[in-house]
């Protein structure tokens, strides 16, 4: 009898390396997590929660997180538009520099932050709004790092984004503000919560500038990545594992909710 | 009446050298050339998305050349629709109105006319996404034509349909020109679209436009 055509197909090869890659990598992501879960006693988990300096780090890197994912997207969209829209000298030039904060080591970033609020210009505005070593800065130093990558999430959403509608907008009378605001950026909503989404995560995540900028005094600037890191070097392993996992967790949470945002838009 | 007189343009290689000729109110013009020889820019110019060197655009009897694109009465169906991704349909088409600033209802009688014009009255609450390529065209015809511009310029409207839509589409876009009492201009490089549609057939090359009819 013969074999239907369908039974015959052959998987290929490359689907096979393929899905052996993606396993690979999978099994090291989902390796650290669970080692990590296993390695902390049940109850460290509440024992940490428990503590007032770690209740204070939790909300203190959900605040100040959530203050630069909202900052960055408001300067990522103007500034993505500008670049995927607008035609002018320099454009590379501006292209290059406005990727310095991804480029640059973290630490480096936090030490030029702590220089320039030495200058007068920088001590200026300290009388104003006092950033070194305050909460301020905290948000300030996650945002100079997130913005950068909100702007190239941004910036490739309107490059996939056509001109066209825009174009037929202003033939219908709009003016090229109520194009984009109607038109446009409507259509980015996706983009926009991904923007959000990858600032918020590096914000959550970050330390080395906090550290320099803001220091790390507890109940004052003390951020989840600043817990890990003041847990391990008393040689708290216990407390620095809950903690990594306190921010596993909510850091999946704020994630998947962002991430079933941008399904429904 | 759409009228071109002297209308020069140069952008790297490609140029036009003074372009000029009319379609006269209420007829449809076709102009033929083939691809990549500058239609879509001359309509750009013609809707003042692209700014000439020189020359003259008269849309109905206005000089239009140094007015923006929406001040300009055209209505502008683009190659690919383009219509508005996170929009619903009846929203497309109820843009420019709301613009104008017309009274609600005026709105709703408009697209309700259109609608049923084109056939599309059961579109008007989808989005874009899912529609099929001659509905999109349909939508985007009505949204071009809501605030009765006094021109409508069509770039390549049916290329990208199949035979039996081209076919039909090709018949409505008549029909509606003829109802709305607009002047049309429609590019294409299919000879038979213009032998079915023009009243004033032009044929662009290298740069210049002539009459054929």
């Amino acid at each position: 009898m013969a074999v239907p055509r369908e039974a015959k197909r052959r998987v290929s090869g490359l689907w096979i390396a393929l899905a052996l890659v993606t396993a690979a990598y999978l099994t090291l992501v989902l390796g650290m997590l669970i080692a990590t879960a296993a390695h902390s006693p049940p109850g460290s988990l509440l024992h940490a929660l428990s503590s007032r300096e770690i209740r204070f780090a939790i909300q203190l890197s959900l605040l100040t997180s959530t203050l630069s994912a909202l900052l960055s997207l408001a300067v990522a969209v103007p500034i993505g538009y500008l670049l995927a829209r607008g035609r002018f000298r320099g454009k590379p030039l501006l292209d290059a520099a406005l990727d310095i904060p991804i480029v640059l080591p973290p630490m480096v970033v936090g030490l030029c932050l702590l220089i320039l609020f030495q200058t007068p210009l920088g001590r200026l505005v300290e009388r104003a709004v006092p950033f070194t070593y305050t909460v301020y800065g905290i948000v300030l130093a996650q945002f100079v790092i997130a913005a950068a990558f909100a702007i190239r999430t941004m910036r490739a959403t309107f490059d996939h984004l056509s001109a066209r509608p825009e174009d037929v907008a202003l033939t219908l009378g709009a003016s090229r503000a109520r194009a984009l605001w109607s038109v446009t950026l409507p259509a980015a909503s996706r983009g926009m919560l991904a923007a959000a989404g990858v600032a918020w995560a590096r914000s959550f995540g970050e330390f080395g500038p906090i550290l320099v900028f803001a220091g790390a005094t507890r109940l004052r600037t003390e951020v989840l990545p600043t817990t890990v890191w003041l847990e391990l070097s008393v040689g708290n392993l216990e407390a620095a594992v809950a903690v990594s996992l306190v921010m596993v967790i909510a850091a999946m949470l704020v994630l998947t909710t962002i991430r079933a945002a941008g399904e429904r838009a | 009446m759409i009228r071109l007189a002297g209308v020069r343009y140069r952008a790297g290689q490609f140029r036009l050298d003074e372009v000029s000729f009319s379609v006269p109110t209420g007829s449809y013009g076709v102009l033929m050339g083939r691809t990549g020889c500058g239609k879509t820019t001359l309509l750009e110019i013609i809707c003042g998305l692209r700014e000439a060197e020189a020359g003259s655009v008269v849309i109905g009897d206005r000089e239009v050349a140094s007015e923006p694109p929406g001040r300009r009465g055209v209505g502008y169906v683009p190659q690919d629709g383009a219509l508005f991704p996170a929009m619903r349909v009846r929203e497309q088409i109820a843009f420019a109105l709301r613009l104008r600033r017309w009274p609600r209802a005026d709105i709703e009688a408009r697209v309700a006319e259109l609608a049923e014009q084109l056939g599309i009255v059961h579109l008007l609450d989808r989005r874009p996404a899912g529609l099929s390529g001659g509905e999109g065209q349909r939508v985007a015809l009505a949204r071009a034509l809501s605030a009765r511009p006094a021109v409508l310029l069509l770039d390549e409207p049916l290329s990208a349909l199949d035979d039996e839509t081209r076919e039909q589409t090709g018949e409505l876009l008549k029909e509606v020109q003829r109802r709305q009492g607009v002047t049309a201009l429609h590019v294409t490089h299919s000879l038979r679209e213009a032998e079915q549609l023009a009243d004033v057939l032009l044929r662009m090359e290298a740069g210049q436009v002539t009459v054929a009819r």
